[in-house]
């Protein structure tokens, strides 16, 4: 808070634009200060209870890993699914777990911005120094998360060293971006996610069928699916550039709708063209905000 | 004694009119649970489609029947409680914060308390999350569903003791919190095991050899397996019928009576302070 003053001071000796500049720049840092602060806060909550954290963690491993072993199953039958081998659909399987468990680490608990409007407790965020969002996010920190993303890690390093891929620098810096990347396209969705819910109340789940749904349909190929669905998920929900997109050039696939082999580079670009209208739509979330009084 | 079992017999219904009542009041919550339930069925119908292209006839069912598994099995997902949601949060919370105590003081048993109110919230979510993504499935895909009354009518019996088994499971996982003081790591490592178990990412009749066979066994085939099954009249003839549902029974009656045990056991350990 002091700081955040001492930064507005120091802004208007330099004029007005320079004030806004340097106050949008101290409420980032304050965002991320606060952030980490509930962070650590939970963590050591968490901490507490040692056995159930760590089991907690295992379960979240688990919890993915069951997914890959139901795939394992259905290729003891076959061979190919829509074209692709066991390899190829864990490549596919280990990168968007990964992405996903990073996105659901750091921002997953937004989606409980619901329950936070209607029971009342969002108006003590409002008056906390803190962002909003920062706070939203860090609510609840579950550190066990890390354990989807390790098992998604997992998967793909198997993945990885049982594919038979031709490696070019591009094709291995490919790997890390595109797990960023995805991590922050999932991210947008939750924010966006999060910022429907103050128009339509208590909506998580239409949040999980864009990123839990999204994720159990990017695990397997595209070629299983509908060209309408593959249209809808790359230009409209541009789930498509978590990993399909990216993952198909580093298997040397043709991507079904045609799109040239460049397009696998542009994730995180995609990721940044999405977090602008998802953060638009959180203030405007934010703003429109009516305390239900209680 | 016959106008007091009347009175208990009325009071669980109460009691299971206030969960349905309770749920029906999240009415954006339903819309939102019935539009996710709609879009994982059309994806894992497609890849049901992929994996029944390249092998026809997989865990003996066709298509259709395949397809079928993946619309019903959205549809009896919130009611079952098979990812997760349900009471036992509620037990473990009254239980951390000494509300438990207020609930043995009741005049009504605590398991058949919780089974009523988990019965209400289940017929809700049944009617309420279950009709819309079937209806959805069957205008897109072709469905195996049966036009027999009776065959809807097995099914419903069977859905019923699916979800009897289902709340007995979970009210083990609620009293273990008397022991545990935090019951989230339980919690999650029980939705793993139903997801996986039920049949809700494969069918279990597509589990290979001596696994399959053992996970066809356990109790949580009683929830979505058994009951899909039944409405596809994999379980023909009244032999066949009185099996699938005599293995649900079975599994209720014992999970119930451990439930019975444990529940003793821990009102054994409650301390109520204060006065």
């Amino acid at each position: 808070m002091a700081e955040g003053a001492v930064l507005v001071e120091r802004g208007r000796e330099r004029g007005p634009e320079a004030a806004e500049v340097v106050v949008r720049r101290g409420r980032v840092v304050e965002g991320v200060r606060g952030y980490g602060l509930i962070v650590a806060m939970w963590i050591r909550s968490t901490m507490t209870y040692r056995t159930s954290f760590l089991l907690s963690a295992f379960g979240n491993a688990a919890i993915t890993l069951l997914d890959f072993v139901a795939i394992y199953i259905m290729f003891s039958h076959v061979d190919v699914l829509g074209g692709f081998t066991l390899p190829e659909i864990a490549l596919l399987y280990g990168s968007c777990s990964a992405s996903l468990g990073l996105a659901d680490l750091l921002l997953g608990n937004t989606d409980r911005i619901g329950a936070r409007i209607r029971d009342g407790s969002l108006d003590t965020m409002l008056v906390r120094p803190v962002p909003v969002l920062a706070q939203v996010a860090a609510d609840r920190f579950a550190l066990r998360r890390l354990g989807r993303v390790l098992q998604g890690l997992g998967v793909l390093a198997w993945a990885v060293s049982a594919l038979d891929v031709d490696w070019t620098p591009g094709k291995v810096l490919l790997v890390p971006v595109m797990i960023v990347a995805g991590a922050a396209i999932f991210g947008a969705v939750m924010v966006a996610g999060a910022a429907f819910q103050f128009l339509a109340g208590d909506a998580a789940e239409v949040q999980n069928s864009f990123t839990y749904g999204g994720c159990t349909m990017l695990q397997y190929p595209p070629t299983v699916f509908g060209k309408d669905l593959l249209r809808g998920v790359t230009f409209v929900v541009p789930l498509a550039f978590v990993n399909w997109l990216p993952a198909l050039y580093v298997l040397g696939r043709p991507d079904p709708l045609g799109l040239p082999g460049w397009v696998a580079y542009v994730s995180p670009l995609v990721a940044f063209a999405v977090f602008l209208p998802a953060s638009l739509a959180w203030r405007a979330g934010v703003r429109s905000y009516r305390s239900t009084g209680s | 004694m016959r106008h007091q079992a009347r009175g208990r017999a009325l009071l669980y219904l109460v009691v299971a009119a206030g969960g349905f009542r309770r749920y029906a009041t999240y009415g954006t919550a339903t819309v939102a649970g019935v539009f996710t339930n709609t879009v994982f069925g059309f994806i894992v119908a497609y890849t049901y489609i992929a994996l029944w292209d390249e092998r026809p006839g997989l865990g003996g069912y066709d298509q259709a029947q395949a397809l079928t598994f993946v619309w019903v099995s959205q549809s009896l997902l919130a009611a079952g409680a098979l990812i997760g949601g349900g009471f036992q949060e509620e037990i473990q919370e009254r239980v951390r914060t000494g509300a438990i105590a207020v609930d043995l003081y009741r005049p009504a048993d605590l398991q058949m308390w919780w089974l009523a109110a988990d019965m209400g919230r289940a017929a809700f979510q049944l009617v309420g999350r279950g009709v819309v993504p079937l209806v959805a499935g069957s205008l897109v895909f072709t469905l195996a569903l049966p036009d027999d009354p009776v065959r809807w009518l097995l099914f419903l019996v069977s859905v019923t003791l699916g979800l009897v088994v289902s709340f007995a499971l979970r009210y083990l996982l609620g009293l273990l919190a008397f022991w545990l003081m935090d019951g989230s790591g339980i919690n999650l490592m029980a939705t793993v095991v139903s997801i996986f178990f039920s049949g809700m990412l494969l069918p279990l009749t597509v589990f290979p050899g001596g696994f399959g066979e053992l996970v066809r066994a356990l109790p949580w085939a009683a929830m979505l397996q058994v009951p899909v099954d039944v409405l596809m009249g994999k379980h023909a003839g009244a032999g066949g019928a009185a099996e699938a549902l005599g293995f649900q029974a079975g599994w209720a009656l014992v999970l119930l009576g451990v439930g019975r045990l444990l529940q003793a056991a821990a009102t054994r350990k409650v301390v109520v302070q204060g006065g």
